[in-house]
């Protein structure tokens, strides 16, 4: 699976449009993923997870950073998260399932920041883009 | 059995008020038919669905859209007792409209998005996960019967 020309500018639109609050967007995913599926808390153990924790947002930060490395090599998304790709495989080792639950609460982050923008054609290209960001990350897994 | 604090309830009912059925029901649907293009093999007969903007203005995408979320809306009304209230449209999706049952998730999967869309920082976190418990305890009851 690969996006086409016009998905990539979409996605590359869409980012470029909350770059700013980048940070915020990561932070809020996270707290929606906490919220909806509280089993991924439990790969938080040693973090304070309440609104307006700094580790959170230290943490939503990080994520946000993660996704725009991506967006800016959409191109060679394998290559530019190669390294993270290790980390979850090797040290982290997240359940798969769970790319697809923090892909979802990123889609309504960015949804309900942008709703004149989240159109339909936006949306299928971010939900696509967000499962090959998730495909790399879980392909060391086996 | 899925169980709703008495804050889900008046959370979920409270936005629902607010929802245009008519209108959220379309876009849900085709959303749907967009984002996860091979769901259309269910809807061969609704004429074309050849593009974006010929899907969201489908007259058939519209109503079946509408037909939908209103039966969502029983969900609401009977949120103590989905399997129940979806007994028998479990059985019709399984025995006659043989729709298997991760389309179900993947439809519920749009609520949310749609809804953050309509109502934006009104959506909390807290607002959104009530809605995933009701999507995902719809989701179970149509698969419920299943066999």
């Amino acid at each position: 699976m690969s996006l086409t020309k016009a998905e990539r500018t979409m996605v590359v639109s869409i980012w470029g449009k909350i770059s700013m609050q980048a940070d915020a967007v990561g932070t809020e995913a996270l707290q929606r993923l906490f919220c909806s599926y509280p089993q991924t808390k439990t790969y938080f153990p040693h973090f304070d997870l309440h609104e307006g924790s700094p580790q959170l947002r230290a943490h939503g930060s990080k994520v946000a950073a993660a996704v725009g490395d991506a967006v800016k090599s959409i191109d060679n998304v394998a290559g530019a998260l190669a390294k993270l790709s290790e980390l979850h495989a090797y040290i982290l080792r997240v359940d798969p399932v769970n790319f697809k639950f923090l892909s979802h609460c990123l889609l309504v982050t960015l949804a309900s920041h942008l709703p004149a923008d989240f159109t339909a054609d936006a949306h299928a290209a971010w939900d696509k883009f967000l499962s090959i960001v998730s495909s790399v990350l879980t392909e060391k897994y086996r | 059995m899925v169980h709703f604090t008495a804050e889900e309830k008046t959370a979920i009912a409270s936005l629902w008020a607010k929802v245009d059925v008519e209108a959220a029901g379309g876009e849900i649907l085709g959303r749907l038919l967009i984002v996860f293009p091979w769901t259309q093999r269910f809807f061969d007969n609704f004429g074309n669905l050849s593009s974006d903007s010929a899907i969201m203005g489908n007259p058939r995408v519209k109503a079946h859209g509408r037909k939908v979320l209103i039966s969502f809306g029983n969900a609401i009304k009977y949120m103590d007792d989905l399997k129940g209230t979806f007994a028998q449209l479990s059985e019709l999706h399984c025995d006659k409209l043989h729709v298997d049952p991760e389309n179900f998730r993947l439809l519920g999967n749009m609520i949310p998005i749609v809804l953050a869309i309509h109502f934006s920082n009104e959506f909390t976190p807290q607002m959104q996960a009530a809605w995933e418990k009701l999507t995902m305890g719809v989701a179970n009851a149509l698969a419920h019967k299943y066999h």
